[in-house]
């Protein structure tokens, strides 16, 4: 018992950290796709290819001096990074990133998610409101609007996995897609999939919705009066989303750690390699999301607040109940037919 | 014994957040303490072994409702303890007598020896298929499918309300 619980903990805190690294290095990767994709270097001073200029950025962040406006509330003001940094790592707790490597799998783990997403929307909100300042004020007001307008869709894409899964845990859902392609819930759930993955990006605050920080007309949005260290916190938080949100799509659509045909060629293969494969595999599904979400920044440009209530509200949302019916009354029909 | 300890402590930031909302200066304290309230009781319903509702508390009340609330707080933008208390002695009247009655039956239940306690031994932990998702549902759509419904029928009803009340001001 008390082994295992050390374990967990190790488990714990190796997953958490990599998460770390993960976002970091994503920062790194984003400027280096946009520069590909504009035909410039990128970074490359610092170490190896710019392989260390993730440290030095946060270094630098670090030593810089914090100002904190004289009209903001303190305390909220403080506090809202943090919120949403917690909130963006502590939904990766629920992900198997190998079969048996996950920190918790509950019978209710994919309302955990929704739940902790939904309130992962406090850190903007208050991030706005507690600077004082009308820039951040809009940034925030927008901020939680998407988000709250999003999460429905989201919810009902999710529901089409649980019909069909039958249960609501994590670890259940990977298990159910089996290491066939085709029973993936990309084949099964394509539209699902698709909300889900628009959904996403305005959860993750990424263009073409990013409006909450709309660089133009906002300055920087909802951080605008945050500096040093606490603005590299919500940056932080931002790539945090990014991994999670494509772990998550892993997780949900691509069958999570499965290798293709596993069972046929990986048969009796030593456990440990397996779940190395299997670690290796994740990584590179969500490396491929992480991908598109840049691939999808750099080539569009930003959607109009109306716009984006609109395909939410009006596209999304009646597309995903239709979604739920259909899938629903396939389930019903499939059960009677055969 | 642990359970007990988190118990108190639980119920001790629920007592004081709570206090806090209806002493709160701003209405933003008041509603983020209203938050911290909710995610007590969250935490008390999973002591209880009632995943589903704790969870539900959270999506529900923390996630949605309490984020609209602070939205429309930070649109109206509401100056410290000035719009909110502006007329209050009926109102503060009618609350006196409300929260008195309240009481009033809550020490009245309490008198009770049917209800006072449960049976010793039994708690949550008893029944523990109780609380998830699959027995609520099961209860939902089967025993209580008709007051379900109409409490769908409420919510829709109200939904269409706002919408053309809404729709009004925008004509």
């Amino acid at each position: 018992m008390k082994l295992e619980l050390f374990g967990h903990l190790v488990l714990t805190v190796c997953i958490f950290g990599s998460l770390f690294l993960f976002v970091a290095y994503a920062v790194y990767f984003e400027r280096k796709v946009a520069a590909k994709m504009q035909n410039r270097v990128g970074p490359d001073r610092v170490g190896w290819y710019g392989l260390l200029q993730p440290f030095a950025d946060i270094l630098k962040l670090l030593l810089k001096e914090e100002i904190i406006a004289t009209q903001a509330t303190k305390l909220i003001h403080t506090l809202a990074p943090g919120i949403s940094v917690i909130m963006a790592f502590i939904t990766f707790a629920m992900i198997p990133i190998a079969q048996g490597f996950y920190i918790a799998d509950i019978n209710i783990g994919m309302l955990y998610m929704m739940a902790v997403t939904s309130i992962g929307v406090y850190g903007v909100t208050l991030a706005g409101w507690s600077s004082n300042s009308k820039y951040s004020l809009l940034g925030s007001m927008r901020a939680s609007a998407q988000m709250i307008s999003y999460e429905l869709s989201m919810g009902l894409a999710v529901v089409g996995i649980i019909l069909i899964t039958q249960s609501m845990s994590v670890v259940s859902i990977v298990d159910s897609q089996t290491d066939n392609p085709f029973l993936w819930n990309i084949i099964k759930q394509p539209i699902g999939f698709l909300i889900f993955w628009i959904a996403s990006f305005a959860e993750a605050n990424r263009l073409p919705f990013d409006l909450p920080e709309s660089e133009q007309e906002l300055v920087g949005g909802f951080h605008t009066e945050y500096s040093s260290m606490r603005f590299a916190l919500f940056f932080f938080a931002e790539y945090t989303h990014l991994i999670v949100a494509s772990s998550i799509l892993t997780t949900l659509y691509l069958g999570g750690y499965q290798i293709p045909y596993s069972s046929v060629w990986l048969a009796g293969a030593n456990e440990w390699l397996v779940a190395g494969l299997q670690i290796l595999m994740f990584i590179l599904k969500m490396c491929l999301f992480v991908f598109l979400f840049m691939w999808v920044r750099w080539t569009l440009p930003r959607f109009k607040y109306n716009h984006l209530m609109e395909l939410g509200w009006k596209y999304l949302l009646p597309l995903g109940l239709i979604n739920v019916v259909v899938t629903a009354g396939w389930l019903l029909i499939y059960d009677k037919l055969f | 014994m642990i359970v007990d300890i988190l118990f108190y402590i639980t119920a001790l930031v629920a007592i004081i957040s709570g206090l806090l909302v209806i002493t709160g200066k701003s209405p933003v304290t008041s509603a983020l303490s209203l938050v911290l309230n909710f995610f007590c009781i969250a935490f008390i319903y999973l002591m209880l072994e009632a995943q589903f509702l704790a969870i539900i508390q959270v999506i529900v009340y923390a996630g949605a409702i309490m984020v609209l609330f602070l939205f429309v707080i930070m649109l109206l933008n509401l100056q410290d303890d000035m719009t909110l208390f502006e007329r209050f002695d009926l109102k503060k009247g009618f609350a006196v007598l409300l929260t008195g009655l309240f009481l009033l039956e809550i020490a009245y239940i309490f008198s009770l020896d049917s209800v006072s306690v449960a049976p010793k031994g039994v708690t949550g932990a008893s029944f523990p298929e109780l609380g998830t998702v699959e027995s609520i549902g099961k209860y939902l759509f089967s025993d209580f499918v008709y007051p379900f419904e109409m409490i769908s029928v409420v919510l829709l009803s109200a939904v269409v309300g706002a919408v053309v009340i809404a729709k009004k001001k925008v004509d």
